[in-house]
Formats: structure tokens, C-alpha cells, sequence
């Protein structure tokens, strides 16, 4: 039922008012011309038929009435709803008409309109054409190398400074695919997708250390500054990550160093779980050889030197014998045993990357003054070294070290050294006053590293171990201080080969970009209160057995689609058909079209709902009706424990926020003003995608009432709610 | 005055070769087989120079370094490392936690005579 305007009735009622004081004044004067006995008896007349006077007033009315509510029709409302669709033609991005309805001024009105908006569309095709045939060229070259993106054997992603991804190829889709834990629903969607964060699926702690390594390289201006990581994935799998930052300016001149801020980086992963296998096992072979062996040649070669003296007695020669041929037995032994244990699987020997020395003890430095409230001092540091570490369980490593001394031993100040020693690097630790024992030392060694509440599976030794080092405590008597030294691995090469990237222009359109994304910067404000234009929505749909849920109504198909900073991802859609674990009534299958047969075998709600949790996660719902659906989704979370806790829109409130004279906010009568195609209306997906569109609509007209962040969109569709509730 | 070396090793077939050797030129020999027993037998015998394996049981040979180098009646006692532990890391360890020489197994035993007698500050006579 739509509302009636109030000032109608207003003005119905100043009319009453008026045609009641009109009949009074004329009353009036007719009285005051008449003689007394006259007025006596138009008294004796009138007062009788008081009742015919009230009468003929509220015919009156009534007539002026209904000619006031003809000519609002034809006046205001007319004009209002003009309004309106000029409004749509006016946020159109395709040309689109009004009908010419109403009286001759308002036909004349909406023609001059479409005049207006043909002359627009006119001047905006020409613009465009100009626009197509500059951009031609660029896109060629943009297409060529995305074909060789889509190629490249290792997957690209490149991420914004926020880490949400901007651009994947096909393989690094396929990689997510095996590491996601979801149905085939969303194909590696919910953790690989346009505008998602790449912490889903890397520790933000590894990723944020080495983006620091790049601002360090960057500052101190090297050609291509870049990192690499090696993380284990959900399975055990070994991910290595080669990180790259994207510089946030390119206008400067090039020989200038740029210390201009990130404002992306580009990740290239390659597992390479088989290939650290392969290579440890060949590694513990050999050192199973060499080291293993030496004790026995060495008691082989003391005896064989032994025998060698002419005036051995002969029970000693007998002795000496049998621990050749003992040994010789033993090592036989040996190299069987560890000819068999190569198959077997031996434990992984960490990739290590290379880092600059004046690096590594600046993060130090500064990790260990964050976490200790320490000062940290650095001395005698070779700033020109070139490690080979882990960077970053070696600083957890000597973190924890400090955490420890200052923790039980009440240090006050700690300082770091490094210097080459031959093919190594010692990096001390320092701190004067007060040495531990042995067995404490021993025992910090041992323990699983942990800092605060986190705690890691690690030990020193384990660290130590990974770089092939070692770690011992000294006792500098003269100078009463007392350090911890680590020795560690050389880089074999002055600096990491810098990879020979070619030309930047190289990392173009793949299949999967929205560069776009470089200008967000979520940082700082709230859901709340960011614009509707740059928040990430999923679209959805259900379909349903019917429309009771309480009533023991369920799912059988849900679909979704994204947008994500304005535009609609179809290439990272879900759709996914499930089993009621219920009859679907025979009246609801020419609705939606999904018969018993065709959701046999498919998933239950319970396993499909934690895939598309993720797939959804930090984005805001979106459906058209979404009570409906919400409450299906509402019902559910009892037995799966799965919440949907993000913002709610609803395109059939914000429709009615925007369209307030539209008779109907139906999905196909908002898509037909919109202008919308509808294609699979009534499937999950295709309902989704079409509410999709109408949202992406919408955002403009709301943006043009004032309505631009998520709170004030909400508000609006919150006060047409009570209004449609009220009426 | 002969001098006397402890040899801590728990490998018997290292022990029988070595006892024989430094016996035979001349010094006396005592044998610790772990770690612990190693430290005691220091301590009791006072040995001018202890061959020391890494790789014992109850005791490292780094340990029994570090404990002999924290007592200070125990100073002029050499260490001499043997270990099969060849990594340069190793060695830069032991060195660094006292011990006078390090020998990475297999050794010669001319090496291992000269290297002890040096250590002693005896003339390497007769070594054939």
C-alpha cells in the first residue's frame, strides 16, 4: 500500500477551510442587509436545514477533493516519478529512454530529457571511441604478455600494500585450489580471489618480516630489492615465496634511488616440498658417510699404524687385527643401513636465503629493543657481510635468548657484534655482569622458544641446527661481559644474484587483475564509515524448498558472486546445489527447477556453509529480500557454529530508499528499470548476479540522496523498513 | 718424570690403539670411557693433557672442555680434541671453549704423537 502524500491531504483540508469561510462571509453580509424581521425569519427558515448546509459543504469538498487528488496525480506524482527515472537515465552507463507519459508538458518534458540524455550518451560514445582506439595499442601489448603470464610456470600474485590480492595467474589458482580444504564449490575462490587478503593463507609475522628486509633494501637504494621465505602450508607443504615490492611512484627519474613507499608487492610461489626432500635426503646420505665413517677409519688407521712396528708382540698384533676387522664390519654395516634409510623420509633441511649483515643486526636491533624494552647497542658490526640465514627464526631465536637474560638475569643493556670468521660469521650477543651456568645455558638451548603467550615448536638448537651452525656461551673475563656467539653461514656470493627481471612493464593483465586496488587504504577507518563505492560485497542467493524455514524449509542451492571495488567478479563465483535431507515439494520445482534427482549426493548445508563462511569473509552480504535469506542462513548456526556476523544491504530496501513512487521492488521489475538482461533468473547464481547488478546501480543513486558509507546505507534501509512495517 | 695424558673416548677400539701408542712413547696412560668419568678421573689423576672425544655419553667433550676451564686448579691441564665432528664450526666451538688443538678424526698417529709432544713442550725423539 503506498503512503499518501501529506501535503494532499493538506491541501484538501486548507480547501474545506476555505469554501467554510467563504459560505460564512457571504452569510454574513446577507445578514447585515436584512431588516430584523427578515433575519427572524430566515432563522425560522434556515436553522431547521442547518444540517443541508453542513451537507452541500462536504459535497463541495468532496468534489474539490477529488479534483485535488486528479491534479496531483497529474502534477506532483507524474513529476515525482519523471523525476526518478530521469535519475536512472542520468546514472545510466548504457543509453537508456524515458516514456513519454502524462500531460503535453510532461511528454514535452521527458522528450526534452531524452534529447538531453541522447546528445550525452551521443558525446560519451565519442569520448569512448577516442578512448577504445588510444587504449588499443596498450592493450595489445597488455594482452601479449598476459598470454605469457598464463604461461609462466611459477604462480604470480601481486597484492596491494594491505595484502590483498590484485592480480593472480591461472597457476596460482591451481596452487590455492590444493591447498583449500573446500568442496568444488568455490574452486580455491574463498582463499584466491580479486580484493581477498593474502593473510589467509601466510602467516602476516613471516610476510610483514620480510616486507620490512624490502624497505630496508629499498632505502639503501638497491637495484632490485627483493626476499624469499620458505612456509609450510596447510598439508605440510612447503611453499617458497619470493617476495617484490611494486614501487609506489615510477615518475621520478630512474637513477634517482627511489625511497618512495611500497605501494604493492608481488609474491611468485613454487612449492617445492619435493625438491627440499630430495635434497635432504641426499645431504643426511652423505653426512651419514662422511662423519659416521670417520671414527671408524680413524680406529682402522691408529691399529693399521700400530701394526706397523716391527716389535709388536703378538697377542697386541691379534688385538689389533680384530679391531680392523670389527671396524671394517661395522662400516660395511654402515653403508648398508644408510643405503636403505636414502629411500626413507629424514628431516628437512631448511632452505636458507641471503641477507645483508648490517640488515640481519639492525632487525635485530630493533626486534629486541621492541620486545625487551632494552637498549641495544651495536658494535663492531661488519656491515658489508653477506649471511646465509633464516632470518627470521634466527632473530626469534636471539629475541628469546635476550628475553631470558633480562628476564632472569635482570640484564640491562645488550650489544651485538658480528665479524667474519674464514667462511663464517659470528654474531654475539652481549651483556655484562652476570654469567649463567652451563646447564643454564644448556637448558635455553633445549627449551621451545616462546614469547609470551606464542610459543613456536622450535628450539635454539633447532635454529642453529637449520643453519648448520653453532651457538656457544663465552665469558669475556677481562672486560666482565659475557656473550652468547653464534656461528653462521656466509653467503657464497657478494650479494643475491639479483634475477634478471627484464623490463617492469612485464607484469601485465593475466587472467585475474584489478590494479585498481593499489589506491585502497583500509587502514584507519571502519567498515562503517567507508565509502559504499570501495567496500567488497558478496552477492547472494538461496533457493528453497519453500518459505517457511521454521516450518522445516531448507537450502538447496545457493550461489554467490563478489564485487570488489566496483566491479563484478564472474570468474569467482559460487554455486553450489544441496541436499535438503528433505522431499522438495512437487509445487516448488517449477520455481526454482531443482527436482529430487538433481540434488541427490550433494553435500548437506552443514559442509557446504563453512566454505561459503570463507568464501564471504571480510565482505558485506548482499541479497535482495535478505531477511529471507539470512534467516535460512541464521537457522544453521546452531548445529554448523557457523555465523555470519558481516553487515547485511538489502537491494529491496535500498531500492525502495532510492525509488520511494516505484509501485513495485520486485527483482525483475527493479532489473527491467534498470535495464538489466536476466539470464538463469531463478537459479541461486543467476538471481545473484542479477541482484549484483542492480547493487552496483544503486550505489550511485544512494551516493546522490547523500547515502555514501555502509552506516548511512544501512540507517536509510532501516527507516524504510519501519515505514513499510507501519503501513 | 713422566708425563701423564688421559684418554677420554668410549669407543674401546680408539683406546687400545691409542694406550698402546702413547705408552709406548713413554708416557703414562690413563682411560676415562665417558664424559663423567673423564671429569673425575681429571680431577683425581691430574693429568698434564687429556685427549678428549666430543661425542660421549653422559658428557660432551665440549661440557667436559668448558667445566675443565672453569676451575681454576685445573688450568695447566692441555686439551687435545679428537672428534669426527670435522665441520669447521666444530672446531672454531672447541677451540673457542679452551681446547688447546683440535684433530679431526681419522688422524695419523705421527701427527697425534708430534701434536702431543709439542703440546708438552717435549722434543719429538725417536718418533718413527
Amino acid at each position: 500500500m503506498k503512503k499518501i502524500d501529506p501535503r494532499l491531504l493538506l491541501a484538501v483540508g486548507v480547501a474545506g477551510l476555505v469554501m467554510a469561510a467563504w459560505l460564512l462571509l457571504m452569510g454574513v453580509v446577507v445578514w447585515s442587509t436584512l431588516q430584523p424581521a427578515e433575519r427572524a425569519a430566515v432563522g425560522e427558515v434556515l436553522a431547521p436545514r442547518a444540517a443541508l448546509v453542513v451537507l452541500g459543504w462536504l459535497a463541495g469538498l468532496a468534489v474539490v477533493g477529488g479534483a485535488l487528488q486528479v491534479l496531483y496525480r497529474r502534477y506532483v506524482g507524474a513529476p515525482a516519478r519523471l523525476l526518478e527515472e530521469t535519475r536512472v537515465v542520468l546514472a545510466a552507463t548504457t543509453p537508456q529512454q524515458l516514456k513519454p507519459r502524462g500531460t503535453a508538458e510532461m511528454q514535452a518534458l521527458a522528450t526534452a530529457v531524452n534529447e538531453l540524455a541522447a546528445q550525452r550518451d551521443g558525446l560519451r560514445a565519442d569520448m569512448d571511441a577516442q578512448v577504445a582506439q588510444a587504449s588499443h595499442s596498450v592493450q595489445q601489448e597488455k594482452n601479449r604478455l598476459a598470454a605469457l603470464m598464463a604461461e609462466l610456470n611459477q604462480s604470480v600474485v601481486v597484492c596491494n600494500r594491505d595484502g590483498r590480492i590484485l592480480l593472480y595467474n591461472q597457476r596460482a589458482r591451481q596452487q590455492f585450489r590444493t591447498l583449500s580444504q573446500g568442496t568444488a564449490a568455490a574452486a580455491g575462490a574463498e582463499l584466491m580471489g580479486i580484493g581477498r587478503s593474502v593473510y589467509a593463507v601466510f602467516d602476516r609475522q613471516v610476510l610483514s618480516h620480510a616486507l620490512e628486509r624490502i624497505h630496508q633494501a629499498m632505502a639503501r637504494g638497491a637495484p632490485s630489492p627483493s626476499a624469499q621465505f620458505v612456509t609450510t602450508a596447510q598439508g605440510g607443504q612447503l611453499l617458497r615465496v619470493q617476495v617484490a615490492p611494486v614501487r609506489a611512484a615510477q615518475d621520478h627519474p630512474a637513477d634517482t634511488p627511489s625511497t618512495a613507499a611500497l605501494s604493492g608487492f608481488v609474491l611468485m610461489l613454487e612449492n617445492v616440498t619435493q625438491s627440499v626432500q630430495e635434497e635432504s635426503e641426499r645431504d643426511q646420505l652423505l653426512h651419514g658417510l662422511t662423519e659416521g665413517s670417520r671414527s671408524s677409519l680413524a680406529n682402522i688407521q691408529a691399529a693399521v699404524d700400530m701394526l706397523g712396528y716391527a716389535d709388536l708382540e703378538p697377542a697386541m698384533r691379534e688385538r689389533f687385527l680384530a679391531v680392523v676387522r670389527d671396524e671394517v664390519g661395522t662400516m660395511g654395516q654402515r653403508v648398508n643401513d644408510l643405503a636403505q634409510r636414502a629411500t626413507q623420509r629424514l628431516k628437512t633441511r631448511w632452505p636458507l636465503e641471503e641477507m645483508l649483515g648490517a640488515d640481519l643486526a639492525n632487525a635485530a636491533q630493533r626486534q629486541i629493543t621492541a620486545h625487551c624494552q632494552r637498549t641495544v647497542t651495536l658494535d663492531d658490526v661488519d656491515a658489508s657481510l653477506w649471511l646465509k640465514v633464516d632470518s627470521y627464526t634466527l632473530l626469534q631465536a636471539l629475541t628469546y635468548l635476550a628475553h631470558r637474560l633480562v628476564d632472569e638475569f635482570e640484564v640491562r643493556f645488550l650489544q651485538l657484534r658480528l665479524q667474519p670468521v674464514g667462511a663464517h660469521a659470528q654474531l654475539d650477543l652481549v651483556w655484562s655482569g652476570q654469567a649463567m651456568s652451563n646447564e643454564t645455558v644448556m637448558s635455553w638451548e633445549m627449551d621451545a622458544m616462546r614469547f609470551g603467550t606464542e610459543r613456536t615448536p622450535l628450539t635454539v638448537r633447532d635454529v642453529i641446527e637449520r643453519h648448520g651452525g653453532e651457538m656457544w656461551f663465552e665469558r669475556d673475563r677481562v672486560r666482565h661481559q659475557a656473550f652468547f656467539r653464534f656461528l653462521l653461514p656466509l653467503a657464497s656470493v657478494q650479494g643475491p644474484v639479483e634475477s634478471a627481471l627484464g623490463d617492469e612493464s612485464s607484469y601485465s593483465r593475466p587472467e585475474y587483475y584489478d590494479f585498481d586496488l593499489f589506491q585502497m587504504d583500509e587502514q584507519g577507518s571502519a567498515l562503517d564509515d567507508r565509502p559504499l563505492s570501495e567496500l567488497a560485497y558478496t552477492v547472494f542467493d538461496t533457493e528453497t524448498t519453500g518459505l517457511n524455514p521454521a516450518g522445516g524449509d531448507a537450502i538447496i542451492q545457493l550461489g554467490a558472486a563478489r564485487i570488489v571495488n566496483g566491479k563484478l567478479l564472474r570468474q569467482e563465483t559460487f554455486e553450489q546445489l544441496v541436499d535438503p535431507g528433505r522431499h522438495i515439494p512437487e509445487a516448488s520445482i517449477p520455481i526454482h527447477g531443482i527436482s529430487q534427482d538433481m540434488v541427490a549426493g550433494k553435500p548437506r548445508i552443514a559442509q557446504v556453509l563453512p566454505v561459503f563462511h570463507a568464501y564471504a569473509q571480510d565482505t558485506v552480504l548482499v541479497a535482495h529480500n535478505a531477511a529471507f535469506d539470512m534467516r535460512f542462513l541464521q537457522l544453521q548456526e546452531a548445529t554448523t557454529g557457523i555465523a555470519f556476523h558481516q553487515p547485511v544491504l538489502d537491494t529491496l530496501l535500498l531500492s525502495a530508499v532510492v525509488h520511494p513512487h516505484q509501485e513495485s521492488h520486485r527483482l525483475e521489475a527493479i532489473a527491467e528499470r534498470f535495464n538489466i538482461t536476466i539470464l538463469g533468473r531463478h537459479t541461486a547464481l543467476g538471481d545473484a548476479l542479477v541482484t549484483a547488478e542492480i547493487w552496483l546501480r544503486l550505489i550511485p543513486l544512494l551516493q546522490e540522496q547523500g547515502i555514501h558509507t555502509l552506516r548511512q546505507a544501512r540507517e536509510a534501509a532501516q527507516k524504510t523498513y519501519y515505514a513499510r512495517l507501519k503501513y | 718424570m713422566t708425563a701423564k695424558i688421559l684418554i677420554a673416548d668410549d669407543e674401546p677400539n680408539i683406546v687400545i690403539s691409542l694406550e698402546y701408542l702413547l705408552q709406548r712413547e713413554g708416557y703414562t696412560v690413563v682411560v676415562a670411557r665417558d664424559g663423567n668419568e673423564a671429569l673425575s678421573s681429571i680431577a683425581t689423576e691430574r693429568p698434564d693433557l687429556v685427549l678428549l672425544d666430543v661425542m660421549m655419553p653422559h658428557k660432551s667433550g665440549f661440557e667436559v672442555c668448558q667445566a675443565v676451564r672453569a676451575d681454576a686448579a685445573l688450568q695447566a691441564t692441555k686439551i687435545l680434541m679428537l672428534t669426527a665432528k670435522g665441520r669447521e664450526t666444530d672446531v672454531a666451538k672447541g677451540l673457542a671453549l679452551g681446547a688447546n688443538a683440535y684433530m679431526t678424526k681419522p688422524f695419523s698417529t705421527r701427527e697425534l704423537v708430534q701434536k702431543v709432544a709439542e703440546l708438552l713442550g717435549r722434543p719429538t725423539e725417536g718418533s718413527a
